[in-house]
């Protein structure tokens, strides 16, 4: 059963076996506007809680997605170079930003639930 | 969250916010930044329908009296004289240094009267240049309070006379005093056909209340306007121009007639006649980054050696363009379209090209 955190960086992280998937929520492509542009990852990168893993950028400016725990980039969302739309159609689906293996997934511990995270953005 | 309690609010701002839009401070003004429908689609709505724009935080002077033409000679590098009445001109004020203070719109409404529209972010600045040098003359400045919107693209005289105004006439820069309270031009800031309107609050609400009724008409935030007037290769003051450039530097010469430019008296004329005896040593162009992502206003510009010979003053993405779109300044002698440059994003080298402005064309209706 996999189970989704969210950031106070309006990220979500969606972890399986010990793998991350990575993305930024509704809110956040919302508040950002059309995507234009998204800079990925190289697979196999290390990266450490805190990093900037991946930069979005919209028509006006651009903005910082942040690794959410350490670990290793296992896969990045090939089809966005070409379409960076599909990050604000489908923010939580299709518009997924990176997978990572997590080096210790205690450290998504303390972060918010859906419920929680939805009463942030209230 | 910006606090935006220090700001300057429109007139129409719960329109705006029934409409749904998101605010943001731009010159000292809470301004609607984009609309539910999202930049992309309102940029494109205006080059293919109708957009309306509230543009209220720029603000007009009314020049009158009998020296008017004095001082508009004195502040401005233009001839009021060769103005038919109702024509208008792209001008500026200049510092001492030939420096730009602000880039206007000056309209001849007819004898001694003029109107010059200027940008939000100096209207101070260009306030008390205008007074200081009416000094001694015959001329009254008059800011006015009015709401002033825009409405540009294709559809935008259909949709203006649908509203009951009659455009009969009106060409391609030039603006007239239609009604009490009322100055109505074609012209504007996307490259497209369109309409700029000053007029009292209330009519301002009833006008924009009929025009979004019209299908072909939606709401157009900042954020699109700065879109399009990066395509159509027009200036942001404070940004591609700025007390630090001169017309010259800015490739703008064009708004300069030649008599003037050897025997104007305007302020800033003796600078600017020792700058075009020297030549640039810069020079504002259009450029084309490779690949999708775009470049910034403030990302530096080197030459294949790796040393800055430059920077980019607006970026951003060209919707109608389909590809990043920038302007910036380089060497006066690499100038040309297609010289190769390059830049810095954090830390990637991107290749960045000299591109023709503008970057969509210029759709005005000339008549």
């Amino acid at each position: 059963m996999a189970e989704t955190y969210y950031t106070e960086d309006h990220e979500w992280i969606r972890v399986d076996k010990g793998e991350a998937t990575v993305g930024i929520t509704d809110y956040a492509q919302e508040q950002l506007g059309d995507l234009v542009f998204v800079e990925l990852p190289e697979t196999g990168k290390t990266l450490t809680k805190g990093d900037v893993a991946v930069v979005v950028e919209s028509v006006k400016a651009a903005s910082d997605v942040y690794a959410p725990a350490d670990g290793e980039v296992s896969a990045v969302n090939e089809a966005l170079p070409g379409d960076p739309s599909l990050v604000n159609s489908a923010a939580t689906g299709d518009g997924w930003l990176w997978r990572m293996k997590l080096a210790d997934a205690g450290q998504l511990d303390g972060l918010m639930d859906e419920a929680a995270y939805k009463k942030m953005i209230e | 969250m910006t606090s935006t309690d220090n700001l300057h609010k429109l007139p129409l701002e719960d329109l705006h916010r029934e409409a749904g839009a998101k605010f943001g401070a731009f010159a000292g003004w809470s301004m609607p930044i984009t609309y539910p429908l999202g930049v992309m689609k309102e940029h494109l709505h205006v080059r293919e329908k109708a957009g309306l724009f509230d543009i209220s935080h720029m603000r007009l002077f009314r020049v009158s009296g009998t020296d008017g033409a004095r001082l508009i000679a004195a502040a401005c590098p233009l001839d009021p004289a060769a103005l038919d009445q109702s024509q208008s001109r792209y001008s500026f004020l200049l510092n001492d240094d030939a420096g730009i203070i602000d880039d206007l719109i000056v309209t001849r409404l007819g004898g001694d009267a003029f109107m010059v529209v200027a940008n939000a972010g100096n209207a101070a600045a260009d306030e008390a240049q205008l007074r200081r040098l009416a000094e001694g003359l015959d001329v009254a400045v008059e800011p006015l309070d009015r709401v002033f919107i825009a409405i540009q693209g294709p559809e935008a005289e259909a949709a203006l006379n649908r509203a009951g105004i009659d455009t009969t006439g009106l060409v391609f820069m030039h603006g007239v005093e239609p009604r009490a309270g009322w100055f109505l031009s074609r012209s504007g800031y996307t490259g497209e056909d369109g309409f700029e309107i000053a007029l009292p609050a209330d009519e301002a609400r009833a006008l924009a209340q009929d025009l979004l009724g019209q299908d072909s008409v939606e709401w157009i935030g900042l954020a699109a306007r700065d879109s399009l007037r990066l395509e159509a290769g027009l200036c942001l003051h404070g940004q591609d121009i700025t007390a630090d450039t001169t017309p010259l530097d800015a490739g703008l010469m064009w708004a300069i007639p030649k008599p003037l430019r050897e025997t104007g008296g305007f302020v800033g004329a003796d600078a600017l006649r020792r700058a075009i005896a020297n030549g640039p040593a810069r020079k504002r162009v259009g450029l084309k980054p490779e690949g999708r992502q775009p470049v910034r206003a403030g990302a530096p510009l080197l030459d294949e050696n790796g040393e800055t010979v430059g920077s980019v003053t607006s970026g951003g993405f060209g919707p109608s363009a389909g590809h990043p779109v920038a302007m910036g300044y380089v060497p006066a002698d690499r100038a040309s379209p297609g010289t190769q440059f390059f830049t810095e994003i954090r830390g990637n080298r991107l290749a960045i090209a000299v591109h023709p402005l503008p970057f969509t064309p210029h759709r005005y209706h000339k008549g």
